[in-house]
């Protein structure tokens, strides 16, 4: 689909058989919704609640030509990278963060030309996903003038019809699939978050086909007892699975903390070495372990619980 | 009282803040700055971070590394979504934002995408994130940036996050109508910009630095100022809070 074309992507939303029942599958089937050449965007930010269950049994599965859209592109790119999963990359930014310097896998793949990487900057990226969510082909913004970002994707600028001043307009980015991990929903895919939002509302709305995994799955009751809480209505949801600690060892917030050692380990271990380290971590962590049971267990139920009371602390339930 | 580069750099840059009621601020030394200038010159300061936290408390040995992750919500008023915490911004709310870049040039234009072209990158950096949007929507924009000659060139390989553009009034007539670079701070000294010309001017010097030094350091013809008044060296109060935050040392 072009960039900005709404009334294409309204059209498959309105083909699309949604179900108005129960959500819930299981990973591999809902992952399964993932075609090759599909545009996924992926919820949470950097290693805030990625929904990394599902990324990873999307890698099990062999998806090919991908395009993923995020706003800030944790290790999980370098996943997918290294997998020749993806194609081209829609993103403000791909790293870790200051301590584990620049991303060597990423860096490999642009500078040797295997990846096109589409840069945005950050609240461009969110207006693009903001007008998908709202059915428009584009909103106007008042950052990316000036600068190189305007001429390397997308991006137009014109003269306010109102004002006359310049204004940039990002064009509407219509996701084929949203992976998305919350925190609680109902078996309808009701969905709460609770702490940053970050962009998943927007991304959920956005997009064709909507995979969600959730720490819990709660009764209607509960859910319908705080409907102020819900953040995406189980009409925008396709598949729904329970999976606790889907984004370990990515945050969730209130639940547990990022396990940092983890990322020093991946990077020394891994990611330092290139694709091929990426590669070796991928067989270890993700194809030969069939669940994310068996994935968990790789970490030990003391890294998984000591990270719980490090997360009650921060949000000062401790 | 010794002290690194980088608690200088957090130093004078909290010092920058005095009075100033709003920081868009990222990790690392932006974030401990904004955290000093809070105890010290800026009782009233909130503290915006991109990834969707107003009004943080830091919490000492548990610094944030990313602007998103939950040691950075701590305590916060407001958890907004990203998009919306930008919009803040582009609706005029936020005064300071704080922004850095491997490439600096003389129209203060930052460059954290790619060394070479776009296409061929012979380093392919992170990229903008939000650095693009603090510099095109705060009041103001304050460079946070070590000193080095491979880092102020004559002209960024790439715009990433645009200051001045081509000098003048090139800025405005892009249709950037709000922010302004209003400083560069770094180890050696302060800079700012030429009121006509927007070109890069020293305007005062760090304790033991020379004016030789800094344009040795710079990568271009810097215009320099007839006074340039010398910093007060950094308090032992100030370094003793920097330290209290940053306990393991992890960006000072």
């Amino acid at each position: 689909m072009e960039p900005g074309d709404f009334v294409e992507a309204r059209r498959r939303l309105e083909a699309k058989a949604r179900p108005g029942g129960v959500k819930l599958t299981s990973l591999t089937e809902a992952a399964g919704w993932v075609k090759d050449g599909d545009v996924v965007a992926i919820g949470g930010c950097c290693y805030s609640r990625t929904p990394l269950a599902i990324l990873m049994e999307i890698l099990r599965q062999k998806r090919r030509e991908l395009t993923l859209a995020r706003n800030l592109m944790c290790y999980e790119g370098e996943w997918f990278i290294a997998a020749k999963a993806v194609e081209t990359m829609v993103s403000s930014w791909f790293a870790i963060g200051l301590p584990w310097g620049l991303s060597k896998v990423f860096r490999q793949a642009v500078e040797g030309g295997q990846l096109n990487y589409e840069e945005w900057s950050h609240l461009a990226l969110g207006l693009r996903f903001r007008a998908g969510a709202m059915g428009v082909p584009f909103l106007p913004s008042l950052s990316m003038l000036g600068s190189d970002l305007m001429g390397v994707g997308s991006a137009k600028s014109m003269e306010c019809p109102f004002t006359g001043e310049t204004i940039a307009l990002v064009p509407a980015l219509f996701p084929d699939v949203a992976v998305l991990h919350v925190h609680r929903a109902d078996r309808l895919g009701n969905c709460q978050i609770d702490g940053y939002p970050h962009m998943d509302v927007d991304i959920a709305l956005a997009s064709t086909t909507v995979l969600v995994t959730a720490e819990e799955i709660v009764s209607e009751e509960q859910i319908r007892s705080q409907p102020d809480r819900t953040k995406i209505p189980g009409f925008a949801v396709d598949a729904l699975v329970e999976v606790p600690y889907g984004a370990f060892p990515h945050e969730c917030y209130g639940l547990y903390e990022a396990d940092f050692d983890h990322f020093d380990k991946y990077v020394s271990e891994g990611s330092s070495q290139g694709a091929e380290g990426v590669r070796q971590y991928l067989d270890r962590y993700v194809y030969n372990t069939p669940d994310h049971k068996d994935y968990l267990s790789l970490f030990g139920a003391g890294t998984l619980e000591r990270k719980a009371r490090d997360a009650q602390q921060l949000v000062g339930r401790g | 009282m010794s002290y690194s580069p980088a608690e200088l750099l957090a130093v004078i840059a909290a010092r920058q803040l005095a009075g100033v009621k709003s920081v868009f601020a990222g990790v690392g030394i932006p974030l401990l700055a904004a955290a000093l200038a809070q105890k010290t010159h800026a009782p009233d300061l909130t503290i915006v971070v991109e990834g969707g936290s107003i009004g943080p408390e830091l919490l000492p040995g548990q610094l944030p590394i990313s602007t998103n992750e939950m040691r950075v919500a701590h305590r916060a008023r407001v958890l907004p979504g990203i998009t919306d915490t930008f919009l803040f911004a582009q609706r005029g709310f936020l005064e300071v934002g704080f922004v850095g870049g491997a490439q600096v040039d003389r129209f203060g234009n930052l460059n954290s995408s790619v060394v070479g072209p776009y296409n061929h990158p012979q380093v392919r950096l992170p990229g903008s994130g939000g650095a693009n949007d603090i510099i095109s929507l705060c009041h103001r924009v304050m460079v946070v940036t070590m000193h080095e000659r491979r880092r102020f060139v004559p002209k960024v390989d790439f715009v990433t996050s645009p200051g001045f553009l081509s000098g003048g009034t090139s800025r405005r007539d892009a249709g950037l109508l709000f922010g302004r670079v209003s400083q560069v701070v770094t180890n050696l000294g302060i800079l700012g910009f030429d009121e006509e010309s927007k070109a890069m001017r020293l305007e005062g010097l760090h304790p033991g630095v020379s004016v030789d030094e800094v344009v040795e350091m710079t990568g271009f013809d810097l215009l320099i100022n007839d006074q340039l008044p010398i910093t007060d060296p950094p308090e032992e109060k100030e370094l003793a809070l920097l330290r209290e935050l940053d306990t393991e040392r992890r960006f000072i």
